[in-house]
């Protein structure tokens, strides 16, 4: 009966989880998009600047992030939200992956294609737009949705600013109870459901796309 | 300017104790870790059905929930069953049971990595199958999956800032009562980072470079 009330509260805090996820994880797909574009650029410059970007975004852990963002934006501008300053934190730590998998899309588009679309006399944003973003989509569709589901598991470290999401309603339901091990079972258990319905959904799409390809 | 930088010559060395304290965990965790995960690697594919699916279970649930959630578990969860552990512990414990499950999966992938004519020959000349598993087999996936197990172990140090949670008084830990005690988050934050990417960037240029050159030769 007990573990029924906790699996309830849980699942409640279950739409902050996805939420946070979701508007992270589209506020880091557009950011990557102009920082895949200057690790790719013809000028030195601006690919040291995005490398530099990634390996500095990478090498700090991100309840680092999160906490600055969340203390020194109350500091010096404005108070921000916890969910704000989470989904800020974690979306620019999504765009530096992010770019190095589009990155990695990109390279794998044969060449030819590049050139058949010079020679048809696309311009920039028709060869951007019609012939290379459809597929470095499909091509970083599996990779991004691994990172999606890392990134769900990222979303607990928000419980620490307070976001009221899976984790933290864990916290806060131990720490009244003290029937952790229960608590936090269910919570793991969670977490591993959504994964796995992450996982399957992308598959199923990845075969979708796959399918209109081969036909 | 200098009341914002001012203090970190007085912060640094509480900073650079509490870091210790950091890399300290992280070690014991890849300590452990690391041999489980060769472990599991070898059992999840393995042919007796029953330590398959441990070996599975262990790998799914370790990866599967947020390290967060293990290690709350580990220290708030284990007290109902009579278990008491220090952070310390409890950070060790969890850690490590991460680094099991991430890293069974890369060895996995070091142990497909090696020709299957090696396993052929060795059993051939008439080693048994543990022992061609132990000094051909294992040997030669540590050294393809060695810079991708470094690249983990820079993870995992990062990783370590969660037992700021569990009260564990690594640099995270330290920071935020050096924060709360002279209202500079911003300040101590950064020099924060800065300590966490003082050592991971060149050991991830270090690691990248290793990972290079080993390509080149496969």
């Amino acid at each position: 009966m007990e573990a029924l009330i906790f699996l309830v509260a849980l699942l409640k805090a279950v739409p902050w989880s996805l939420a946070l996820t979701l508007s992270s994880f589209l506020l880091g797909a557009l950011l990557a998009i102009p920082l895949c574009m200057m690790r790719i650029s013809k000028h030195a410059t601006l690919r040291a600047v995005a490398i530099s970007v990634t390996v500095f975004m990478r090498s700090i852990p991100p309840i680092v992030w999160l906490f600055f963002i969340f203390f020194s934006f109350s500091e010096y501008v404005v108070q921000l939200s916890a969910f704000v300053a989470a989904m800020l934190g974690l979306g620019l730590i999504t765009a530096a992956n992010l770019a190095e998998i589009y990155r990695g899309a990109l390279l794998a588009i044969p060449h030819g294609q590049r050139e058949a679309s010079h020679v048809l006399g696309l311009g920039f944003w028709d060869r951007a737009m019609s012939v290379m973003a459809p597929q470095v989509f499909r091509y970083s569709l599996p990779a991004c949705s691994t990172y999606a589901i890392g990134l769900l598991k990222d979303t607990a470290i928000a419980s620490t600013i307070g976001v009221p999401e899976v984790a933290q309603v864990a916290y806060q339901l131990s720490q009244q109870t003290f029937k952790g091990l229960e608590i936090y079972a269910l919570a793991g258990c969670l977490y591993l459901l959504i994964s796995f319905a992450m996982a399957w959904l992308s598959r199923s799409v990845d075969a979708n796309l796959r399918a209109r390809i081969e036909r | 300017m200098s009341e914002f930088f001012g203090n970190w010559s007085v912060w640094l060395p509480e900073l650079l104790d509490g870091y210790k304290f950091s890399l300290q965990i992280c070690a014991l965790a890849l300590l452990w870790g690391v041999p489980v995960g060769l472990f599991l690697a070898i059992g999840t594919d393995s042919k007796i059905k029953m330590l398959r699916i441990f070996s599975i279970c262990i790998v799914e649930l370790g990866r599967g929930a947020p390290v967060l959630i293990l290690l709350q578990f580990f220290y708030f969860g284990l007290p109902n069953v009579h278990v008491s552990l220090s952070s310390a512990a409890a950070s060790v414990l969890a850690l490590g049971w991460s680094t099991a499950a991430y890293t069974s999966e890369i060895i996995r992938g070091g142990l497909k990595a090696v020709p299957p004519g090696q396993r052929e020959a060795a059993v051939t000349l008439g080693l048994a199958p543990a022992t061609a598993m132990r000094i051909v087999i294992v040997p030669q996936a540590m050294r393809i999956c060695l810079p991708p197990l470094l690249g983990f172990a820079l993870v995992m140090l990062q990783t370590t800032s969660l037992c700021f949670t569990i009260a564990l008084p690594e640099i995270v830990s330290r920071a935020n009562e050096i924060g709360s005690a002279t209202f500079q988050y911003m300040s101590v934050l950064m020099l924060t980072g800065l300590m966490y990417a003082a050592v991971c960037i060149p050991a991830t240029i270090v690691v990248s470079q290793m990972e290079r050159r080993l390509s080149r030769h496969i």
